[in-house]
C-alpha cells in the first residue's frame, strides 16, 4: 500500500493564528462593555468606522500585494482597528478614526511586509500620526456623566454638530492625566486638581472602571496562555515604582501608583498593545526589559512631557530597541555553560 | 516502590500531549509470527552498515550471523529465523531519504530452528570487555529509537567509572507503549539487564525512569527492583511530559546535569539505555541470544486492532499489520515511530528494522495537512515549548534566510527535532523541515569545504615540495661547482668533459632559443609589451648562460 509522506511531527494543536487574534478580541470584551456603559455609543460606533476602514485597507493592500485575500481571515487587521478605537479619543470626528486606521494598516503593517514583519506597533504608528498631525482632537474625551443619544453621537461624529443647548467644550474634557498636569502647571495642588467630577475613586471617573475590565480580560489571556505575565508585569511594576517614588517624595505634585495604573491606556497597553508579539521582544527577559522600558517612557512623558499620555510614544520607541534587546536576551540554551 | 525522597529535575519548555496510549495497552504483548520472507537490510544502526558473510542460497539456522560488523560504529546482523539466504539485493528501506539500500532476503523455513546458543548462567565473574564483547557480537543496538550500536555506549572509555546509568523508560511519545508492555511483561529480564549494564560500566547508581503515565508498569518494575535489584537500582515515577524521553532530557530530569552542548552524556559521568535495551542485554549476555525480534506497537486510528507484538526483524510491515488485523480504511498516513519524531511511510513493503519501535497509521483526516501555513509572528510559543530553550523563531528566520553563520550562533545543532515547537506554531511553520535543511545544508558546505581544503592542501604541499627539489638542486649544484673548479686546473680529462658540457650546453642554448621564437606571439603587441617581452628574454638567456646542466635537471 502507498501513503502520503510528510515529514515530522504529525501532530499539531488546533491553536492557529486566527484562533489566537480571535481570543484577544473576546478578551478586549469586558472593557469594552465598561466603555459603553460610561460613555455610551461612542465607543461602538468608533470600533465600527474603524474596522471597516481596517478590512477596506487591508483587502486592498493584500490585492496590491498580491497576497491571498484569505489573509483577511486571521483577524489581524480587526484587532489592530479595534485596539485603535479603544485608544482614541471618545468623540474624535469619524475621518479622524479612518485616517489613523489607514496609516496603521497601510504604512506600520504592509509598507513593511504585512502580518509578522511589521517591527513597529502598527496601532500605535496610526495613534501617533493623528496626534501628531491634529492635536486639537486629541482632546475630545466625552465626560462620563454626559448622555448621549446615538443620533447625537452620530452627528456628532459624522457632521460635528453638537445638541442643542450644549457646546463642544461643555461635554468634552482633556483626559485625567492631561488635566492634572494643567493644573499642576498653574500651581494647583493636586488634591484641589482630582477633586473634580472628572476623577473617580482611583483613576479618572468611569476610567478606573474600563481600565479594570482590560485588566479582567489581560488575566484571562494569561490563563489562557495567549501572553505570557513578562510585558504586563514588566510595564504595570515599572509604572508604579515610578509613579511611587515620585508620590512618596511629593504627593502633592505627583499623582499616585494606583491613578497612574488605572488611567489612560495603562493597562489596555500592559495587555493588549505592548504583548503584541510582532513588535514586541520575544525573550523572556528581553521582555521585561521592552515592558519597563515602555512604563519608564510612559512615566516620563505623562509627567514631564508635552503630549497628553506618553504610552504610544513609549511603544514605538521601545519597538526601536526590540533587536538588541532580544540579541543581548538570548536564553541559555540546554548544555551550554554561562 | 517508587523512591518519593528522590529529588527530580525539570528542563525549560515541553508539552503535555493527549497520550493515546490505552488503545494499544489492552491486551498482552502478542507472539510472533514467521514470514515468507525476511529483509534484512544492512544498515540498522547508525554508523558503517553491516557486512554480508553468507552468499545466495545457502542455508541459515535462527540466531547465525549473516553479516558482520564493519567497523567500530557497526553492529552485526543475525538469522530472525532458519531458511535460506534467497537474495542480497537492493529493497526499499524505512529510511527518511525512501531510497533503496542492501538487504539480506531470507526465504523462511517456518522450522524456527535456532543455532547452537551459548548461555552463560552468570555475568558477575566476567570481564566487562567480555561482556561488552557479548554484547556487540549479538548485534544490540539501542532500541529506543537511535540505533547506535549498544556496547560502545557500555565503556566507560577514559573514566574507571561512571556515576549514574539512566534506563529510559519514559516512552514519551504519544500512542506508543512497546516500553510500558515490555516493563509489565518482561520486568525481571530489564532489571537483570540493568545490573549487567551497571557491571560493564562499574556505575555507582542506576536510575530507572518511568513516565507517571504508566503506573502498572512502575508497580511491577518496582516489584522486580525489590526481588532482584540488590539495593542497586531506583525506580523513578517522573512527570509525564514530552520529550522527558530524550536522551539528554532524561539525564537532566533524574541527575540534574546537563549535558554539554553538542557533547555527550558521558562528558558528565552519565550513560543513558532505552530499557528496550536492557532486557536485549539480558537475553544477549545471559542466553545467548541474538536480537533477532523486538516488541512493536502497532497503533492508531488507521489500524483495526492496535496492540503490541513481538516480531521478528526483517518482517515486511505490510504482512505484519495484515497479520494483526490490517488496516481500517480511513487510514491515510504511515508512521513509522511516534507521532512527534517518527518518519512517515511511502510505501508499506519495508521490513521492521531494529529500532522500529511502533507503528503509527493516521487516519486520511488526521493525515491532511490543510493548515495554511502564516507569516511568523514572533509569539514565541515555540520558544515556551522548546526543550533545549533555543529561539526556534530565530533559527526559522535565519534558515530561511539561508544564513548559515548565524544559525549556528543560535546552536541549531543542539536542536533534537523534537517538534515541540511545530507542534505549538500558531502559523503551521513546518519548523524542523527548516532545521534539517539548514542541517544538511551545513553539513554539505563543510563536506565541500573539506574537499576544497583537501585539495588546497595538496596544492600547497605540492607548491612546498617543488621550491625544497629547487633548493636541494640548487644546494646540490653548489657544491659541484665548487669541485668543478678546484679539479679544473689539475684533471685533464676534466677539461674535455667541460668542452663537452659547454658543447651539449650550447645545444640546449640553442634549443630553448629556437623553443622560445616558436612559442612568442609576437603579433599586434604595444611597443611597451614588446619591450617587457625582449626584457623577459633577455633574463632568461643570462639564467640559461648561468646554468649547468647536471642529472637533477633532466626532470625540468
Ligand atoms: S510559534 Fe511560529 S509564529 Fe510563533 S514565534 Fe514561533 S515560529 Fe513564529
Ligand atoms: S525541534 Fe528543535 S527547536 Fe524545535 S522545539 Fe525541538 S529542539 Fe527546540
Amino acid at each position: 500500500m502507498q501513503f502520503n509522506k510528510s515529514t515530522s511531527p504529525y501532530l499539531h494543536n488546533t491553536r492557529d493564528i486566527p484562533t489566537v487574534m480571535r481570543l484577544v478580541l473576546l478578551a478586549l470584551l469586558p472593557g469594552t462593555i465598561a466603555y459603553y456603559y460610561f460613555f455610551g455609543w461612542a465607543i461602538l460606533i468608533n470600533i465600527t468606522i474603524a474596522c471597516i476602514t481596517a478590512v477596506i485597507c487591508e483587502a486592498l493592500m493584500l490585492a496590491l500585494r498580491n497576497r491571498p485575500l484569505l489573509f483577511l481571515k486571521d483577524y489581524s487587521a480587526i484587532l489592530t482597528a479595534c485596539l485603535l478605537a479603544l485608544a482614541l479619543p471618545t468623540l474624535a470626528p469619524w475621518w479622524l478614526i479612518v485616517l489613523a486606521c489607514f496609516f496603521a494598516i497601510v504604512a506600520g503593517k504592509h509598507l513593511y511586509g504585512g502580518l509578522g514583519y511589521n517591527p513597529f506597533n502598527p496601532a500605535m504608528i496610526g495613534y501617533v500620526v493623528v496626534m501628531v498631525s491634529f492635536p486639537q482632537y486629541m482632546t475630545q474625551w466625552l465626560l462620563p456623566d454626559i448622555d448621549l443619544s446615538l443620533i447625537q453621537t452620530l452627528q456628532l461624529q459624522f457632521q460635528g454638530i453638537t445638541p442643542v443647548s450644549m457646546t463642544l467644550d461643555s461635554i468634552t474634557s482633556a483626559t485625567p492625566i492631561d488635566s492634572i498636569k494643567t493644573g499642576l502647571s498653574l500651581d494647583l495642588p493636586l488634591s484641589q486638581i482630582t477633586s473634580s467630577s472628572l476623577f473617580g475613586a482611583v483613576g479618572g471617573a468611569g476610567w478606573e472602571w474600563i481600565a479594570s475590565g482590560f485588566l479582567l480580560g489581560g488575566v484571562w489571556l494569561l490563563y489562557k496562555d495567549i501572553i505570557t505575565w513578562h510585558i504586563p508585569a514588566g510595564l504595570l511594576a515599572t509604572l508604579a515604582l515610578m509613579a511611587a517614588i515620585f508620590y512618596i517624595v511629593s504627593p502633592e505634585h505627583y499623582s499616585n501608583p494606583a491613578f497612574q495604573l488605572f488611567s489612560g491606556g495603562t493597562m489596555l497597553t500592559a495587555f493588549f498593545i505592548a504583548t503584541d508579539p510582532v513588535s514586541a521582544s520575544t525573550t523572556p527577559r528581553g521582555k521585561i526589559i521592552y515592558a519597563s522600558g515602555i512604563g519608564l517612557i510612559t512615566y516620563i512623558i505623562r509627567t514631564w512631557g508635552g503630549y497628553p499620555d506618553g504610552i504610544a510614544f513609549a511603544v514605538l520607541l521601545m519597538n526601536m530597541t526590540v533587536p538588541t534587546i532580544d540579541y543581548y536576551t538570548r536564553p541559555r540554551v540546554f548544555g551550554v555553560k554561562r | 516502590m517508587t523512591d518519593s525522597q528522590y529529588k527530580l529535575w525539570s528542563f525549560h519548555g515541553g508539552l503535555h500531549l493527549p497520550g493515546h496510549k490505552k488503545m494499544s495497552t489492552g491486551q498482552p504483548i502478542g507472539k510472533y509470527f514467521i514470514p515468507e520472507r525476511l529483509i534484512l537490510p544492512l544498515q540498522q544502526n547508525i554508523g558503517e552498515p553491516s557486512e554480508p558473510i553468507v552468499s545466495e542460497g545457502e542455508y541459515v539456522l535462527k540466531g547465525q550471523l549473516i553479516a558482520r560488523a564493519n567497523g567500530y560504529i557497526s553492529a552485526p546482523l543475525h538469522a530472525p529465523t532458519s531458511g535460506t539466504v534467497s537474495e542480497i539485493t537492493e529493497q526499499l528501506i524505512p529510511h527518511p531519504s525512501g531510497l533503496a539500500a542492501t538487504c539480506i532476503i531470507i526465504k523462511s523455513d517456518g522450522l524456527d530452528k535456532w543455532v547452537q546458543l551459548s548461555p552463560h548462567a552468570s555475568y558477575e565473574n566476567m570481564d566487562p570487555s567480555a561482556l561488552r564483547n557479548r554484547i556487540r557480537d549479538a548485534g544490540i543496538v539501542g532500541l529506543g529509537g537511535a540505533g547506535f550500536p549498544s556496547f560502545i555506549k557500555l565503556n566507560p572509555g577514559s573514566r574507571t567509572s561512571i556515576d549514574e546509568l539512566v534506563i529510559n523508560a519514559a516512552e514519551c511519545e504519544p500512542y506508543i507503549t512497546c516500553d510500558d508492555m515490555l516493563m509489565r511483561e518482561h520486568a525481571d529480564e530489564i532489571i537483570q539487564g540493568t545490573l549487567i549494564m551497571q557491571h560493564a560500566l562499574h556505575a555507582r547508581q542506576c536510575l530507572i525512569g518511568v513516565e507517571d503515565d504508566k503506573p502498572e508498569a512502575l508497580k511491577v518494575m518496582s516489584d522486580a527492583v525489590k526481588r532482584l535489584g540488590h539495593g542497586q537500582i531506583k525506580i523513578l515515577a517522573i512527570p509525564t511530559l514530552y520529550p522527558t524521553g530524550g536522551e539528554k532530557q532524561i539525564i537532566k530530569v533524574l541527575t540534574g546535569k546537563e549535558a554539554p552542548s553538542q557533547g555527550l552524556p558521558l562528558d558528565t559521568g552519565t550513560v543513558c539505555h532505552n530499557v528496550g535495551t536492557a532486557a536485549a542485554v539480558y537475553q544477549a549476555v545471559i542466553h545467548g541470544r541474538p536480537l533477532v525480534s523486538r516488541i512493536i506497537t502497532l497503533t492508531g486510528q488507521g489500524i483495526k486492532t492496535p496492540g503490541n507484538h513481538e516480531v521478528l526483524i526483517g518482517t515486511p510491515v505490510n504482512e505484519f499489520i495484515e497479520h494483526n488485523g490490517g488496516y481500517h480504511n480511513r487510514i491515510g498516513k504511515l508512521i513509522m515511530g511516534g507521532p512527534m519524531m517518527g518518519i512517515s511511510l511511502a510505501s508499506d513493503l519495508v521490513p521492521v528494522i531494529k529500532t522500529t519501535n511502533c507503528l503509527l497509521g493516521q487516519t486520511q483526516q488526521e493525515a491532511t495537512d490543510n493548515n495554511t501555513v502564516m507569516p511568523c509572528i514572533r509569539c514565541g510559543a515555540c520558544m515556551d515549548a522548546c526543550p533545549v530553550n533555543l529561539l526556534p523563531q530565530q533559527l526559522y528566520w535565519y534558515a530561511f534566510a539561508r544564513d548559515m553563520d548565524k544559525i549556528q550562533d543560535y546552536n541549531l545543532f543542539d536542536c533534537i527535532e523534537c517538534g515541540c515547537c511545530c507542534y505549538v506554531c500558531p502559523s503551521n511553520i513546518p519548523l524542523v523541515q527548516y532545521y534539517r535543511f539548514a542541517k544538511t545544508e551545513i553539513w554539505a558546505q563543510e563536506r565541500e569545504k573539506k574537499k576544497s581544503d583537501r585539495a588546497r592542501n595538496r596544492h600547497e604541499f605540492r607548491l612546498e615540495r617543488l621550491e625544497k627539489q629547487k633548493k636541494e638542486r640548487g644546494e646540490r649544484l653548489r657544491k659541484k661547482k665548487a669541485a668543478l673548479n678546484k679539479s679544473k686546473s689539475t684533471d685533464k680529462k676534466d677539461n674535455d668533459k667541460q668542452q663537452a658540457i659547454a658543447a651539449a650546453l650550447t645545444r640546449v642554448r640553442e634549443k630553448q632559443k629556437q623553443h622560445s621564437v616558436i612559442s612568442k606571439n609576437t603579433d599586434n603587441l604595444t611597443a611597451d609589451q614588446k619591450k617587457k617581452i625582449e626584457d623577459a628574454d633577455k633574463r632568461r638567456q643570462q639564467n640559461n648562460n648561468e646554468k649547468v646542466p647536471s642529472e637533477e635537471d633532466s626532470d625540468s
